[in-house]
């Protein structure tokens, strides 16, 4: 049965719990710097019951999702653009080499700067955290393809245009999709540090009010359940990746 | 160019030539054909130089030679995979400038199209001329049961053997109905009892199409059990060395299968000698 293995996987984070639970009772945690486990489970079930979370929380998926569906699209289409483009490869190559190892948290000030502190600033700090891990899996899975199914596909009357959709998209999708995953993980530390900043709405904005006005037991509930939420994402992606890449043999 | 390689031209090429022997245009015609890899550069690779060679139509052409000799090469120029550098090819006297449907290409690391099944595979090119999805299915299980793969329609390649993801480059080859078949070493990465069974499945098939095969291969043994004329290629540069008929494969003995294997190796072992001994002028 999936539900036990998958209970009894995650079995070890009651002891987890339980040594949380039994530290705060015991005064050996501070209270008023982790509040205890029952009470992050009150200020979840507090947050929950206020209607206003949903306003929240449906602004932070709005972004995210924006975000990530935007990098998803321009990140894939350059990826394997380079791969095939000698001239798009030269012009795209030292920009990737140069935004790669910046923390794009540090451009948040200059998003809010362009765009505002509304939505599009918080879906600019997305997109560009989630473009490079796309870009670059898209590079290497297009450039991975073997060129022989790319010369199967054209004996059999496949458009050199069409084998970007036909043979090197497909050919590269496991790669682009271990990108994906690795993108969705970096779209909520980017959603919520852009958040942070300066915002009205949002997980991040809640947190951190919360945290301003003294409401830990709130504000480790809301943090619980963005982490839930990622985390329940994350296992849905890769229950949808591996029935997409289901041709996959099992030794891959 | 052509006059700076006249020295390292073979002069002592055996020549079994059967020019005049089909009076009709032959069906795929290389003319002086030339293959240079960087070619601007100061060190340019000569892999095959001035090669003349024509293919009767329904003919089974084989091609032996030992590795790196350029024969794959040749296969892959006509498919239009690769540009030639000089001289021309032509199919039905036209000029392959790109790959097209006309010539189907089984390599031999079978290249089947890992997400799709094997139905799926072999409907690829049915479904890239724009036939209904119920003439695509028809004519696909026709040749997936040529091959003997009925039951695996729904199969990905993945969790086939290499002789049956062989099985289906085959099928999806032969269901877009190519004029011409473009065999790369199609059994090379097979083991010894799979490679016997298709080479007599191929041929059997071959019976029954009559299509004109290009047939690269370095197993002498499976060049004299196929094909009707085999071109040995010598390196270094690739040149061809000889031309052997073996005639019609429907009078070929078991004995006479032995016969020609020992004339094609004592043709080409020489060439593989040159091939894998280093010489002071190649190195």
């Amino acid at each position: 049965m999936a539900a036990t293995r998958f209970l009894f996987f995650y079995s070890p984070l009651l002891l987890v719990v339980a040594a949380w639970q039994l530290g705060s009772s015991t005064g050996f945690i501070n209270p008023s710097l982790i509040p205890a486990p029952m009470s992050v489970f009150n200020g979840v079930y507090t947050m929950m019951s206020d209607p206003s979370i949903w306003d929240h929380l449906g602004s932070s998926l709005y972004r995210q999702m924006t975000g990530l569906l935007l990098a998803c699209f321009v990140g894939i289409s350059i990826g394997v653009a380079m791969a095939h483009y000698t001239i798009a490869q030269i012009i795209f190559e030292p920009l990737v080499r140069l935004i790669y190892p910046l923390p794009k948290s540090a451009l948040i000030p200059l998003l809010i700067l362009w765009f505002g502190i509304g939505h599009a600033s918080k879906i600019a700090a997305v997109f560009l955290g989630c473009l490079l891990p796309i870009v670059i899996s898209a590079y290497n899975g297009t450039r991975g393809v073997d060129k022989h199914l790319l010369w199967s596909a054209r004996s059999m009357g496949t458009s050199g245009v069409a084998t970007l959709w036909k043979v090197y998209f497909m050919g590269a999708l496991p790669e682009i999709l271990s990108g994906l995953r690795i993108a969705l993980a970096m779209s909520y530390t980017l959603l919520i540090s852009s958040e942070f900043l300066i915002s009205r709405k949002g997980m991040g904005y809640l947190i951190l009010n919360l945290g301003e006005i003294g409401d830990y037991s709130g504000m480790f509930g809301t943090i619980l359940i963005i982490s839930l939420i990622g985390f329940f994402a994350d296992r849905l992606f890769v229950a949808w990746m591996d029935y997409v890449l289901r041709w996959k043999g099992k030794g891959e | 160019m052509k006059d700076m390689n006249i020295a390292s031209q073979p002069g002592d090429a055996l020549q079994t030539q059967t020019v005049g022997t089909s009076s009709t245009m032959p069906k795929i015609a290389f003319k002086d054909v030339t293959k240079t890899y960087l070619a601007h550069t100061a060190n340019p690779v000569h892999a095959i130089q001035h090669i003349d060679l024509e293919v009767r139509d329904n003919e089974f052409l084989a091609i032996v030679g030992p590795s790196g000799c350029g024969k794959s090469t040749l296969l892959h120029m006509l498919g239009g995979f690769v540009e030639i550098t000089g001289g021309a090819i032509t199919v039905d006297d036209k000029p392959v400038t790109k790959p097209g449907p006309d010539r189907g290409v089984v390599f031999q690391q079978y290249s089947l199209f890992p997400w799709k099944t094997v139905k799926a595979n072999v409907e690829y090119g049915l479904a890239e001329k724009g036939l209904p999805r119920k003439e695509r299915a028809e004519i696909a299980q026709k040749y997936i049961d040529m091959v003997k793969l009925t039951g695996f329609e729904k199969s990905f390649p993945s969790r086939l053997s290499g002789g049956m993801q062989q099985r289906v480059a085959i099928a999806r080859m032969l269901a877009c109905d190519p004029d011409v078949l473009l065999m790369d070493e199609p059994f090379g990465a097979l083991d010894a009892q799979t490679r016997l069974v298709l080479q007599e499945e191929l041929l059997e098939i071959w019976k029954k199409q009559r299509k004109t095969v290009l047939f690269i291969t370095h197993d002498v043994r499976e060049a004299a059990f196929l094909a009707e004329r085999v071109i040995v290629m010598g390196a270094r540069p690739a040149s061809i060395k000889a031309t052997i008929e073996l005639g019609s494969s429907e009078d070929k003995t078991p004995e006479r299968v032995d016969e020609y294997t020992t004339e094609i190796w004592n043709i080409l072992k020489e060439e593989v000698l040159r091939a894998v001994v280093p010489h002071g002028a190649d190195h």
